[in-house]
Order: structure tokens, then sequence, then C-alpha cells
């Protein structure tokens, strides 16, 4: 089997990952920060080192400004929501994904914010004038992502952080997709907000993420998206109102927690860090596109030569559900195709509603595999 | 002042920051649970030698680590 869909979730996952969630299920196993018993306070530091690792990964001082939720989509929701209010303007993008577009749009369907749009240039990046032009006196959040997960096109962050600082907006940056893969310093980078998902590129289990907030942000602008047991405070009825207590209600999953922290492990062991993972994408990236290109007949890439290992394509006269189940189904080759989450993005990219094939590379993933892919999508095409 | 000490937090997450900054310090503590007759909390507080109050507190303080208080058990 050949594993080409890293973007909707990697796999496999480094065996330090599933031997620290195996470990946590069988020697562990408390609630953490439930109890004052010796399994729970071990439980409490596993997850206590994974939210330090986080905060240390994103640039941020305070290791109580990493909340843990169970996805990138529960921190979008968490942000978006509990920062807006009736009369609020949103800037966003063309390129984002389904859990930062219908949460403005529920918003936007009460009544409560407008939200623009931006269409960025023919790869759906924007830039700093089109941005500047954008702002309105209600401004309140600027919501992009660092990279996108259809074309991999990646958002020059550090330029519309700093205009939307000195403008007065907030930013909100959807890290799905470039964490593990682009670093990111929440404050030379201009961040207020930053939601991830631990499971893509940080190679974590599913059902882990989170929202982290920039050191010396005023939370208290922030309201959570549920209240309940936090295990503090518990002699009172209302949600306590201190980092993360405040939007962590309900066990977490400590378990995933364990296995996303040795994710971050194993990026920080590999030789260069962030810059193996980038090379090692790029060069796989290039392989691919320059490979195909040659041999499958109609091969059509809507992503950059130069990327991080996400590339959308199509083979002209085939579907892509045809393209992907045979990969599949004949090759035993995963891929994705569609509208990824992002119907937008594939307006933007032109590709709508048909969508497109999506090959997302992972650092275990080798020329090898992709010799045979495009093997594969040889046949699949026909041709010569 | 001889005899022991804890230092209660907000929270459990507290907790362990001020345990791992006191590892980091090379001060000696122990995560135990809250006393029930000092806070009505589930989690755990931080007990240590009440000799070493003064630099438990500046400690937090120099790491920005907010605790409720301390109290001599
Ligand atoms: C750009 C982007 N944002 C958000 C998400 C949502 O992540 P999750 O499904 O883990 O909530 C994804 C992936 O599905 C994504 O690619």
């Amino acid at each position: 089997m050949i594993y080409f869909d890293n973007s909707a979730t990697s796999y496999p996952k480094p065996s330090q990952v599933t031997d620290a969630v195996i470990y946590f299920m069988t020697k562990i196993g408390a609630n953490p920060g439930r109890a004052g018993h010796s399994q729970s306070v071990k439980a409490g530091e596993i997850v206590f080192e994974a939210r330090k690792k986080v905060a240390v990964f994103f640039g941020l001082k305070s290791p109580m400004n990493v909340i843990f939720t169970s996805n990138a989509t529960e921190a979008l929701n968490t942000a978006v929501k509990g920062l807006l209010i009736k009369g609020d303007h949103v800037i966003t993008s063309a390129m984002e994904h389904n859990s930062v577009m219908r949460p403005l749009k529920r918003l936007e369907e009460d009544g409560i914010i407008t939200f623009s749009v931006l269409e960025g240039d023919d790869r759906g990046v924007l830039s700093v004038e089109e941005v500047i032009k954008a702002i309105k006196p209600a401004t309140k959040v600027l919501v992009i992502n660092h990279m996108s997960n259809v074309t991999g096109a990646v958002q020059p962050v550090r330029e519309i952080g700093e205009l939307c600082r000195s403008k007065g907006v907030l930013t909100i940056l959807d890290c799905a997709q470039s964490a593990g893969i682009i670093p990111l310093d929440m404050c030379a980078d201009y961040i207020d907000i930053v939601c991830f998902t631990g499971h893509k590129g940080l190679y974590g289990p599913t059902g882990t993420g989170g929202m982290v907030i920039r050191d010396g942000f005023d939370f208290n602008r922030i309201r959570p998206l549920k209240e309940g047991g936090t295990g503090s405070l518990s002699d009172k009825t209302v949600q306590p109102a201190f980092m993360p207590d405040k939007f962590e209600s309900g066990t977490l999953n400590a378990a995933g927690i364990a296995g996303l922290s040795k994710g971050i492990d194993f990026l920080n062991s590999l030789p260069e860090g962030l810059k193996s993972v980038q090379l090692h994408k790029q060069t796989l990236q290039k392989y691919f596109i320059e490979k195909a290109k040659k041999h499958v007949k109609g091969f059509v890439t809507q992503s950059e030569t130069e990327g991080y290992g996400v590339v959308s394509f199509t083979i002209e006269g085939l579907s892509v559900s045809e393209v992907t189940m045979k990969l599949s189904d004949l090759y035993g080759i995963m891929s994705r195709q569609g509208l990824h989450c992002a119907p937008l993005a594939h307006r933007r990219i032109g590709t709508f509603p048909e969508g497109t094939v999506r090959f997302g590379f992972s650092v275990f993933n080798t020329r090898d595999e992709i010799d045979s892919a495009v093997k594969a999508l040889k046949e699949i095409a026909g041709g010569n | 002042m001889s005899g022991e000490s804890v230092i209660l937090f907000h929270s459990s997450n507290y907790a362990m920051w001020a345990a791992d900054a006191l590892k980091k310090a090379k001060i000696g503590h122990k995560l135990v649970p809250v006393p029930r007759e000092l806070s009505s909390d589930c989690g755990y507080c931080v007990r240590f030698d009440t000799l070493s109050a003064g630099q438990v507190s500046a400690l937090m303080e120099k790491e920005n680590i907010e605790f409720d208080r301390i109290e001599q058990i």
C-alpha cells in the first residue's frame, strides 16, 4: 500500500507516537488534572509536557496559552465565534477550508458579522495591498490559512500579520496544513491566535489539536465555545476565567496528546528539524510533478513545482473519482479526490465543481513510491 | 520556620507549570492532592519545605506563574 493522503491525516505515525499512546492507555490511564492521586499526576505531567512543547513550537512563553481541542475545526470555531460580536467585519481569503468558511457563514446568517473574501493572485495568495484595501473601520479580524490544503500555496503571513497589527486588526491563522512544515513564531509573525491540528504534519493521533493564544493577548475578549468541568474551582458554578481552563472543559484526549507530544519530539529530532521536512517534501513534489508531466498524458497540476508536498492535479478526459478509484483498487495507492472541504479554493483555481486529485506527501514517502504512482497514472491515462 | 508548606493554584495546570519550574531551579518539591481543609479543588498543589518559601514565591513571580496562596501545613 502507498499512502499519499497525508494532507487529510498522516500515516504512518512515528513509532514513538503509537508507543506513547499505548503506554498512556496501558500504564497511566488516569484523568489529567482531576484528582490528586499519583496516576492523575503522571497524566497531568504528560499533558503539561505537551503543552510546553506546543508553546515553544509556536514561539510562545506561556504554556498556559495553549488550549487543547479535538482538532483544528474546534479551535477555529472557538476563535471565530468567541472573538466576533455584532457589527464586526472579517477579512478572509478564497483559499479557506470550510472549517473557517462555515463558522463565518453561520455568523453572517445570524446577522452578527459581515465578511470579505479576498481573491488573491491566480494561486489565491494575498498581497498586503489587497488586505489594506479591504480593511474597514469595523474590521476586527483577519482569518486565513498559512498553507492551502488544495494547492499547497503559502500565504505571506508575516507581512500580512505586521500590517494587521499596525491597523489594529486581529489575526487568526489556520495552521492545519503548515504546522510541522513551515515554522511559525507568533511574536515575530504578528499572529494573535493559531489554530492547529495534531494529526497531519505534527504526526500525532486524530482527535488532537489546539488553539494557541499569543503571550499578552487579552484572552478575556474570547468567549469559550463550551462550559463544563475543568477540575478547578469546583465549588463554583461559573466557568473559570483563567487560561487554559476557561476553554478546556471536559476530559482531554490525554492518550492522543501523549502521542502528539512525541510527534513534536519526532520533528525536533530530525537532523535539521522542519528544514529537513521541507527539503524532503520539496524534493518529492518536484520529482513527482516533473516526472508526471513527462510521462502521464493529459496531466495538469494546479500546484507549483516548488512546494511542501501538497499537489493537486487532474488528467484530461478522466474524472477525478475514476482516477482515485483506480489508484486505490488497482494499484493500492491512497489519494483524495474532489473539493477537499474547500469549495471556494477550487472556484479560485478553476477546478469547481469537479475538483482535483490530491497527493499529500509525508516524511515517510519515497521516490520509489512516486515512481510507482507515475507508472500507475501513466497506465490509467492511457495513450503513448 | 520549619515544617512543610503548600502552594495552591487556581488550577492543576498551574501546579504542573510550577512543579516544572521548581524542578529546573532544583528546589525540592512534590505534587500532592490539595488538602481538603485548604480548598475545595479536585486537583493538586505543590508541597515544599517551608524554608524555601521565599525562593518558591520569588520563582513564581519571575516565571509569571500565577498562584492563589502559600500555606503552612
Ligand atoms: C487548511 C485546513 N484547515 C482546517 C482543517 C481541519 O482540520 P481538522 O479536520 O483536523 O479539524 C484542514 C484539514 O482537514 C485543513 O486542511
